[in-house]
């Protein structure tokens, strides 16, 4: 190593080194987020690849892991078989299909119509999100006894105002599918409305003004300027009801346990079904692979055709 | 009447009143800047002209006919936002169709006039960009383009310059004046900035608290101003008020303060001689103080020199005139080195006196 002449006061120091390859306390940001991290691929990551390494095994619960025989594409093969996998995921799809849709609608026409300040319109508007605040299972419960055929208020009052006779809500296929999907509505219309009513509420008063000079009248201000610029919301607001239609089964176990026969069982009640009440752990974590799939692939969808993100309003 | 009329119009929001009773007529074919601090009432005023603000009382007209109660669509106004308020999902050319597909215009005539407006505004390479891929100018345009297409009976602009920076804003300021020659349209400006006003305004509207301080051409507001608000807020920098008396010599009217002794223009002999007060304002705009005396109006003035400012070929000088502080604005070429203490010239023929109490002018 060539040495520079040295000044007789550093002489005595260490050479300098060469420059370090990380500066002091580059860790230091790591040590704050490694935590996150860790948490975050344990509940998140690793359930996900439990899964998907279960759906090659056939696991009975009670038997220890080792035991579980490895099986390869068996599951997979039966489940693309399997009528009831096939049925439940038609119930499914019927049952996005109908919330969705109405919540959707309405959400956006409450948030529409509450957007403005009339009076009262805020204490509407907290007693409305209600709903969210509740417990799934104790939806359950309250829409349970709510349709019960004998002490349920439900056919109490179409009895007493409509002179309805008392219906066995919950043990009609169509009823009950009727219910859950009432159930649904009742619980995440709220979610709905609250989002895009906060980007009703964040749109730049100004556009709106301009387009009210332009001529545009309330419909045409609703449909050609306010909703196109909150796209972006709605787009988002859709994607989250629709992960949850594949994710939710509290309510519906609470309520009708999938039936009458599997009239009311959504993909992921089929999933817990097949898990802990027949047991069969490596064929039920084939089909949460499945549900993933599907999942993944309907957000992309969505994701790419609307680009959210790309959408912002920016004026 | 044409034009845009304003009568005995007020505007409350519950016991707050911010328009106590506003009387204005507008020609048709002028160009009438509203300008005063913000808070003063101007922007409601222009958003009562356009409909977006409903009135408390009096009435508004324009063309002739009474909108006080009509939709904004209904009044045959165009209107330009401070933000542009452009649609942020559409492109330049749907911007500036929209209000025309709305009222179920032909699709060729849209055409047509989206061309010309697009043309005049040179906005022709950006109709398919949406507003987010333009600068702040362009946008500007765009929102310029959108109210040209309307062809409205009356154009209605709020601050649109304001986000702008210094140089777009003077050039948009020259644009915007030769857009009202071409087009030969009344428009109704509001804005904070007293240069936009004295630059673009057939006349100007100077409004403080919801009234009506001074309506007049730029050149009237300039040197003839009603009261020591109209006279400070136009005019940069802003002229300078101080405490002085009138006082009697020997038969020549003079006004005396720390500092100063001063005689008075003819203009303003016999209006100080009757003058029911002495106690008056004396006001000397920054600009006509010089370093020499030009005429034989200029009259010495002794300034203490606390910042010297170069602004190119005048300097602006933050002094003090008998301990109290002045603001000059004095030409002296752009070779010359910062100035200092020292005596410098006021032209007396250009001063104004103000009643201290009332604050009016004399």
């Amino acid at each position: 190593m060539a040495h520079a002449p040295q000044d007789p006061l550093t002489a005595a120091l260490p050479m300098p080194m060469a420059k370090p390859r990380f500066e002091p306390g580059f860790l230091t940001p790591y040590a704050f987020i490694i935590p996150a991290l860790l948490v975050m691929l344990g509940g998140l990551l690793y359930p996900v690849f439990m899964a998907l390494y279960l759906s090659f095994y056939d696991w009975q619960i009670g038997l220890p892991l080792e035991d579980a025989d490895f099986i390869g594409m068996t599951n997979f093969a039966r489940m693309f078989t399997d009528p009831q996998v096939w049925e439940v995921l038609w119930v499914t799809l019927r049952f996005g299909f109908w919330t969705i849709t109405i919540e959707m609608t309405l959400g956006v026409a409450l948030a529409l119509l509450l957007e403005k300040p009339i009076r009262g319109a805020s204490v509407f508007r907290t007693i409305f999100i209600l709903p969210l605040m509740v417990s799934p299972v104790v939806v359950g419960l309250i829409w349970r006894y709510l349709f019960d055929a004998r002490i349920g208020w439900i056919n109490y009052y179409l009895g007493a105002w409509f002179g309805i006779d008392p219906q066995v809500w919950l043990g009609d296929a169509q009823l009950a599918f009727f219910a859950i999907v009432l159930t649904d509505i009742w619980q995440w219309t709220p979610f709905i409305f609250i989002i895009v009513i906060a980007g009703l509420q964040a749109l730049p008063s100004e556009v709106v003004e301009a387009s009210t000079i332009d001529g545009a009248n309330w419909w045409q201000q609703i449909f050609l300027v306010k909703l196109p610029m909150i796209k972006s919301i709605l787009v988002i607001a859709l994607l989250m009801r629709l992960i949850d239609v594949f994710r939710g089964m509290e309510v519906m176990l609470i309520m009708t346990g999938g039936g009458p026969g599997r009239s009311t069982e959504l993909l992921s009640l089929h999933i817990y079904n097949r898990a802990f009440n027949t047991q069969q752990l490596g064929y039920a974590s084939a089909i949460s692979v499945l549900l993933i799939v599907i999942v993944f692939a309907i957000s992309t969808a969505i994701l790419t055709m609307a680009n959210p993100m790309k959408n912002k309003s920016d004026v | 009447m044409t034009g845009v009329v304003l009568r005995n119009v007020s505007k409350s929001y519950g016991a707050a009143t911010v328009i106590p009773n506003l009387s204005l007529s507008i020609t048709e074919g002028e160009f009438v800047v509203f300008v005063g601090p913000s808070g003063c009432g101007k922007s409601t005023t222009l958003r009562m002209i356009a409909g977006l603000e409903k009135v408390s009382g009096g009435n508004i007209e324009i063309a002739g006919k009474d909108v006080t109660w009509a939709r904004p669509k209904e009044r045959d106004i165009a209107m330009v936002f401070q933000s542009y308020a452009l649609y942020p999902h559409m492109n330049v050319g749907d911007n500036m169709s929209f209000a025309l597909r709305l009222a179920g215009t032909p699709k060729d005539e849209i055409a047509r006039r989206v061309q010309v407006a697009a043309d005049m505004l040179e906005l022709t390479p950006y109709l398919t960009r949406k507003p987010r891929d333009l600068s702040g100018g362009q946008r500007q345009r765009v929102a310029m383009g959108r109210s040209i297409v309307r062809d409205a009976y009356c154009f209605l602009f709020d601050e649109p310059l304001s986000n702008l920076d210094a140089k777009l804003r003077s050039s948009m300021r020259t644009e915007l004046a030769l857009l009202h020659k071409k087009l030969d349209r009344t428009m109704v400006y509001v804005t904070h900035d007293q240069i936009e006003a004295m630059t673009m305004a057939d006349r100007i509207v100077i409004m403080k608290d919801g009234l009506i301080q001074q309506v007049g051409s730029p050149k009237q507001v300039y040197n003839t101003p009603v009261n020591t608000f109209v006279a400070t807020f136009m005019g940069s920098p802003s002229m300078t008020l101080l405490p002085g008396e009138l006082t009697d010599e020997g038969g020549t009217i003079k006004v005396r303060g720390a500092g100063f002794n001063l005689p008075l223009p003819d203009r303003l002999r016999a209006r100080a001689a009757a003058s029911p007060t002495r106690a008056i304002t004396l006001g000397m705009r920054p600009e006509h103080f010089a370093a020499e005396a030009r005429t034989p109006d200029f009259a010495a003035v002794d300034l203490t020199v606390r910042v010297a400012e170069y602004v190119g070929s005048s300097q602006y000088l933050a002094a003090d005139l008998g301990g109290q502080a002045i603001t000059a604005a004095v030409e002296v070429g752009p070779e010359s080195d910062l100035l200092g203490d020292g005596r410098y010239y006021f032209d007396t023929s250009r001063l104004y006196l103000f009643d201290r109490k009332t604050e009016l002018a004399l």
